[in-house]
């Protein structure tokens, strides 16, 4: 009975159509990487007729790799994509620490109006105020600079939230005994509750860096210079010059470049970025 | 000033309550202050000034400056922008329905974590980390006409060759396929926990009265996926008009404005045209938008923010 049942099962025509469906969506999904690295060490050929080929057919070369990193300051992108994906992971680690801490903790008083006054900032989000975002930068005099591409980011309604669940998931009980010895907010925030919060830190760093590491508008309209670049905008305007000769392996490798280490990580580190994603459903 | 006393809050005399709950405001400014400070700069203030700017008229050459709906008036009667509305309402349904639906069946199919069940959803959710810019940078060989990936393949299917991004017939569908390629296992992640939470003796009770996997799918399975549903919808929605980057790399709203969308024209009002006072008015409208969106889905986000208290 369970053998006819489980090959009963493996006959299915509506199992086998889901495998099928399956197979296609990893197949369709998977051929623009995998085309990323085979062209990426294709060599040019003249016409570029096969380029689409997803077959290694050639001896692999490196000239694409060589041009792409001669063509833009890579060494400059990766440590301009840093310094803002940190800088800004730093700031909201400690703002939305503290916010959290207060709305899961604290009563007070107009405590439901700033709750909706921070949720707001989930849907009405910085990318679409860019123009006058952009006046406040200026009149800052920011405009052109690192500090410029962070700030709108350095408060975080989505990290706040997430703060607040994670610090109403640990027992009182910690932060009672704490108090008890004589400690202040501070130290009871900083000795006892952070270390006890770290899943949730570490779900929002996630989060907060990958998407930090893709922005690519807002960095665009207020950085002009070449010094002040991030791995985005140069890969954009390195697009453009590669697009018009042609040199599709070269994109292929500055892309590869620019999408590797959140890919790599993602590889190395898979369930922990999943936890990460499922939590930022309130981004 | 300690947790002690805010539990102590609730049993204690009402007078002592309220000195309590006083002097937690103090705290709690304290710590809401450095999140207030750039939630005022960058979300609050920006708001206020967006729409006085919209509401600000200058007229060129001159320094006078008066006050109305003229820059919605220039706005609404710019066919450029009518075109981007219409192109960013096909691009949402376009963009969502298919994501949503394609998100599903793969969480359905992948459901058990066999081995290549988590091979499958470890490929398809590399397109979710890639830079948007990056995925357009690869895509732009993708849809090369003639000897890009896709007319390549397609030509030995006997497909005719296709501008994907040169016809503005084409064009805004082909930037829909990229987002579709780029976000449905975003989607994903969402159905597949949503599937996790459906206990298992509901699926058990269905079966022994009878009904069919069908049945189970639409009598259970959907239901209890209702408020996944509202949440993957209200990310998708909020995706669909804050992310431009592929027009700006791909088609700059080209072919005649065939993939313009409404944060890309915003960009352009400002960043090209400088002209402020349309591109607030513009921001204006979006902002609406996102605010009714936002009040439609206040309880699928109010459920997301409480889940777990």
């Amino acid at each position: 009975m369970a053998a006819s049942r489980s090959s009963a099962r493996r006959l299915d025509p509506a199992r086998l159509l889901g495998i099928a469906f399956l197979a296609i969506v990893a197949l369709v999904w998977s051929t623009p990487l995998a085309w990323m690295i085979v062209a990426s060490f294709r060599p040019q050929s003249f016409g570029g007729l096969d380029m689409a080929s997803l077959t290694p057919n050639f001896t692999p070369t490196l000239a694409n790799w060589r041009e792409a990193l001669d063509s833009a300051d890579f060494a400059r992108l990766y440590l301009n994509t840093a310094i803002v994906c940190l800088g800004i992971l730093g700031v909201q680690l400690v703002t939305i620490t503290l916010a959290g801490w207060a709305f899961a903790r604290l009563e007070f008083r107009g405590r439901t109006v700033l709750f909706y006054a921070f949720l707001l900032q989930l849907m009405l989000v910085p990318p679409i105020l860019i123009v006058p975002n952009l006046v406040t930068i200026t009149r800052l005099g920011l405009y052109d600079t690192l500090t410029a591409v962070m700030a709108p980011y350095f408060a975080s309604a989505f990290g706040v939230f997430l703060m607040r669940q994670t610090f109403r998931t640990i027992p009182r009980d910690y932060e009672e005994a704490a108090v008890v010895e004589g400690a202040a907010w501070w130290q009871v925030v900083g000795r006892v509750l952070v270390p006890l919060a770290r899943p949730g830190l570490v779900a929002f760093s996630i989060v907060s860096v990958v998407a930090h590491w893709n922005e690519f508008l807002w960095p665009l309209m207020v950085v002009s210079s070449t010094e002040n670049q991030t791995l985005t905008i140069g890969l954009a305007s390195f697009t453009q010059g590669a697009e018009s000769a042609s040199q599709w392996g070269v994109i292929a490798a500055g892309t590869f470049l620019v999408a590797a280490p959140l890919m790599t990580a993602f590889a190395l580190f898979q369930r922990q970025f999943v936890n990460s994603f499922l939590f930022s459903g309130v981004k | 000033m300690t947790a002690i006393e805010a539990t102590d809050a609730y049993t204690g005399p009402a007078s002592r309550a309220a000195v309590i709950v006083r002097r937690h405001t103090g705290l709690a400014l304290t710590l809401l202050a450095p999140s207030l400070v750039f939630l005022v700069l960058f979300t609050y203030w920006p708001i206020v000034q967006v729409a006085l700017d919209a509401a600000t008229l200058t007229t060129f050459g001159s320094k006078s400056v008066s006050y109305g709906f003229g820059n919605f008036a220039r706005l609404f009667g710019d066919p450029a922008f009518a075109h981007a509305v219409s192109n960013n309402l096909i691009y949402a349904v376009g963009t969502v329905v298919p994501s949503i639906a394609l998100a599903l069946a793969l969480a359905l199919g992948l459901e058990e974590a066999t081995g290549i069940a988590t091979t499958i959803r470890t490929v398809v959710f590399f397109p979710v980390l890639i830079p948007l810019v990056a995925a357009a940078a690869l895509f732009l060989f993708v849809f090369l006409p003639g000897i890009g990936l896709l007319d390549h393949h397609l030509a030995k299917l006997g497909a005719p060759r296709t501008n994907w991004l040169g016809d503005p017939d084409v064009a805004l569908w082909s930037l829909i396929g990229l987002t579709v390629w780029k976000n449905a296992a975003y989607y994903m992640l969402f159905f597949l926990a949503g599937l996790q939470s459906i206990p298992a003796d509901l699926y058990e009770a269905s079966r022994i009265e009878g009904a069919s996997a069908m049945q189970r799918f639409v009598r259970v399975t959907l239901p209890l996926l209702g408020p996944t549903f509202a949440f993957v919808v209200v990310i998708a929605l909020v995706n669909v008009v804050t992310q431009v980057d592929h027009v700006v790399v791909l088609t700059k709203g080209g072919p005649s404005d065939s993939t313009n969308l409404v944060l890309y024209y915003i960009y352009q009002q400002a960043h090209e045209n400088y002209d402020t006072g349309k591109a607030a008015a513009a921001t204006v409208v979006s902002l609406t938008a996102l605010a009714a969106l936002s009040v439609l889905s206040l309880r699928t986000l109010e459920r997301a923010v409480h889940y777990e208290t």
